[in-house]
């Protein structure tokens, strides 16, 4: 938990140059001021443009349709606890969805772009200026991904191999954002991933069945 | 169960648990033996465990205790090993946690490792979850990366680089150089990485803005290679070449393009051609148009270039997908302060929405119709929107009823009022809500008749509400019984008011006279002050409201209570009279 009271944001306040500027504070958890952890989106202006710092994909989630998690995938730092408030919310909002409605849901300052393959609903939450429908196509992407990896992908796949679709999906998204937009060179590079850990596990498990080890 | 299980046995038993607590029973017997693993010097099975502890922190259960393995993992020399610690620090370590900083070192050996795999993985970290001081720390690293000869690596390199400007925005000039050089390459994952790169540099620091504006040919030509290349199978995604490359460079040329004319002149063309030649019957298509569309209207394009990007949004709303309409409605929202007429155009599809089954498309049309109400449609406007606010779900009609409110200024017909007025009624739960936001523009100005009779009829019926002070929507304002019975004076005595306003302002006062107890005199005087006013129709209420007080002082409270039924507006009967019209 970061203190209102740490430095770096004492900085923040006393700067002159940002006195009078839109200082906006965004809470993830409703807590008293002096503990609660504090993400600052400042509000800057630089000879004439404006910009809020925020990261542009915050967390994926995957679950399925009775609300259980099978993936959660966070490129923002929050405590296990905020972590799991937040799914619950974001979940039992996706859930309420009816079918034909459309895949954008805003949510206190982001927005919750969200999908649902068979039995599984594929969420983002992304800042509220990102192009909802490449975060569509993204989604889209990375469930080719699964789908070729796995062949024909379902989830049971995705619960019984739940490290392997993390590996996939660092393959393709790092910090938050496309890495490669190449299906084939993702696959590849998977591949050959796979291939380093199969001899990195084979000589012990070798060796170990003679009983040398 | 043997502690050695394998990790997909393990899932297999907890998903046959059929009761949480026998879940739970499971998970605690697997953690106690997964603890005593971890303690063991070294056990052969190490990346299974943490993979079992994953899966269990994943159902949510604690898994803090695997902090520190994940950490040995990391520094193991096998790749398994790695590639399992990695994960879990990712998974069970974030930047708040002591133990992250125990990595920092790992991840600087592993960035200079000979397998280009095991430096994926540090670098995936390192951007998913590393620190302000671990940034600073590696930072030279990631720079040294980013020259480095593989392109599998310099994407990565490029998006780590992201991160650490994200936390660390000084350290942007360590970048700048090697960002500008990666646009000459020609491997799409590269390119896409250092845009994005180039993105966040110019949106941090102005500086970086005027040096990357050089840069908008090389885009241009980038992005025209794109459009008019033939079918590539390995970008292709229905029809468009590499469409998530291609909306980071438009987002990357909307930014340079910004108040420059220079640069918007440059772009101009290609953004015609994008917009003309884009095939948007698949997502991936409009997404492109889309982000065009946001371009064009957002840098000193020329007019026939923003008609175009106009018509392609009133295409989007008519078209059958709702994310479409969605989408559309939101960059309209963004317009219709600068391109009035233009969005003016389609208020008709957008005024359709509004009946729309999807809440996030009914909000959007809310937002934007209110927007779009003139002088000239008021009328229709107005008409739609009461109709709106009788059928909107709950958390919009708040949103919906102060908007109409501020909308209906002084061009409304006289029967706005009643229907409005009968639907403040209906909706029970924004009495409180509606008689505070009226209060307040009663005080701050009482010219517009309409928002005056409606104003003093609310607070009339609602006064004990708006005198209590508590709302939940909107912070309250403290209200005297004074404060009130001066806004209503105000409006009583003011030339401004007509005849009509001043009968819904006297007819108000006499309702508060059961809703408040101090005072009752100052009203009573009021009154019969009134009772010789040379309005007719002023007097002959007053004289009413008069012999309430004095003969029929019993049937005062019985009158002037609340009506829980709006009567039709038909002619004008002494029951309505009383009710205050």
């Amino acid at each position: 938990m970061e203190w209102v009271g740490s430095p770096k944001i004492n900085q923040l306040w006393w700067d002159s140059s940002l006195w009078g500027r839109e200082l906006k504070l965004n809470t993830c958890e409703r807590s008293h001021l002096y503990c609660a952890r504090v993400k600052i989106s400042l509000t800057a202006v630089y000879s004439g443009t404006v910009r809020t710092y925020q990261d542009n994909m915050q967390f994926m989630l995957l679950f399925s349709r009775q609300g259980k998690l099978r993936l959660q995938k966070w490129y923002v730092a929050l405590s296990d606890t905020q972590k799991k408030k937040i799914s619950r919310e974001v979940i039992q909002m996706v859930l309420a969805r009816k079918p034909k409605m459309c895949s954008f849901l805003e949510w206190r300052d982001l927005k919750i772009v969200y999908k649902r393959y068979a039995s599984l609903y594929f969420c983002c939450a992304v800042e509220d200026q990102e192009n909802e429908l490449i975060t569509l196509e993204i989604i889209h992407r990375y469930v080719e991904l699964l789908d070729k990896y796995f062949g024909s992908v379902c989830e049971l796949d995705i619960i019984f191999n739940f490290e392997k679709a993390y590996y996939i999906l660092d393959e393709f998204i790092l910090g938050g954002e496309a890495q490669e937009t190449s299906k084939k060179i993702v696959l590849k590079a998977i591949e050959q991933a796979d291939m380093l850990q199969e001899e990195a596990e084979a000589p012990r498990s070798v060796l170990e069945e003679i009983g040398l080890t | 169960m043997s502690p050695s299980v394998c990790l997909q046995e393990m899932i297999r038993v907890i998903r046959g648990a059929r009761t949480q607590g026998e879940e739970r029973g499971v998970i605690q017997r697997e953690c106690a033996a997964i603890r005593a693993q971890f303690r063991q010097a070294d056990s052969g099975g190490r990346s299974h465990n943490l993979a079992k502890l994953l899966y269990v922190h994943m159902l949510g259960y604690p898994a803090h205790f695997g902090q520190m393995e994940c950490v040995r993992l990391i520094a193991s020399s096998k790749y398994s090993e790695k590639r399992i610690g990695y994960l879990g620090a990712m998974m069970l370590l974030d930047e708040k946690q002591d133990a992250s900083l125990l990595i920092t070192n790992s991840i600087k050996n592993d960035l200079s490792h000979s397998s280009q795999h095991v430096q994926s993985l540090a670098l995936c970290t390192l951007a998913c979850m590393g620190s302000a001081e671990m940034c600073r720390d590696l930072a030279p690293e990631i720079e040294r990366l980013l020259k480095a000869s593989n392109s599998y690596i310099k994407k990565k390199a490029a998006l780590c680089a992201v991160h650490i400007v994200r936390k660390i925005p000084e350290l942007g000039e360590m970048f700048t150089p090697s960002a500008h050089s990666l646009l000459s390459e020609k491997n799409h994952g590269v390119l896409h990485g250092a845009v994005i790169l180039i993105t966040e540099l110019c949106e941090r620091n102005p500086d970086n803005l005027k040096q990357f504006r050089k840069s908008v040919p090389e885009l241009v030509q980038i992005m025209k290679n794109l459009v008019t290349s033939g079918y590539s199978p390995e970008h292709n995604v229905a029809g468009i070449s590499d469409p998530f490359l291609q909306v980071r460079i438009l987002r990357l040329l909307r930014i340079l393009g910004r108040n420059n004319d220079a640069a918007s002149d440059a772009m101009n063309d290609l953004l015609a051609q994008v917009a003309t030649n884009t095939d948007s019957s698949k997502t991936a298509g409009s997404a492109v148009l889309y982000e065009t569309v946001l371009t064009i209207m957002d840098i000193r394009s020329e007019s026939g270039l923003r008609v175009l990007a106009v018509n392609i949004l009133g295409r989007f709303l008519l078209n059958n997908d709702r994310n479409i309409r969605y989408i559309s409605m939101t960059s309209l929202q963004k317009i219709v302060q600068t391109d009035h007429t233009a969005v003016q155009r389609h208020r008709g599809t957008i005024v359709d929405c509004l009946k729309d089954q999807d809440a996030s498309v009914k909000r959007r049309a809310l937002e934007l119709s209110l927007a779009l109400v003139s002088a000239a449609n008021i009328r229709s406007m107005m008409k739609e929107l009461l109709l709106f606010l009788s059928t909107c779900p709950p958390e919009l009609r708040s949103h919906a009823a102060s908007g109409i409110f501020n909308a209906a200024g002084g061009d409304v017909r006289d029967e706005t009022v009643p229907n409005l007025i009968q639907l403040i009624t209906a909706a029970s739960e924004l009495h409180c809500y509606t008689v505070h936001k009226l209060y307040r523009a009663l005080i701050s100005d009482i010219v517009q008749q309409s928002l005056v009779q409606v104003a003093c009829w609310c607070i009339g019926e609602y006064g004990d509400l708006l005198l209590k002070g508590e709302c939940e929507e909107i912070t309250p304002m403290q209200v005297t019984e004074d404060d009130v019975l001066d806004a209503l004076e105000t409006v009583l005595q003011s030339h401004m008011s007509t005849p009509t306003s001043r009968g819904f302002a006297l007819t108000a006062i006499m309702k508060l006279s059961t809703r408040i107890t101090n005072n009752v005199d100052r009203i009573r005087s009021v009154v019969s002050i009134y009772g010789s006013c040379i309005d007719v129709e002023l007097q002959q209420r007053a004289v009413e409201y008069n012999a309430l007080f004095k003969k029929y002082d019993h049937m005062r409270y019985f009158t002037m209570s609340y009506c829980t039924v709006i009567l039709e507006f038909g002619c004008r009967s002494r029951l309505s009279l009383v009710l205050g019209y």
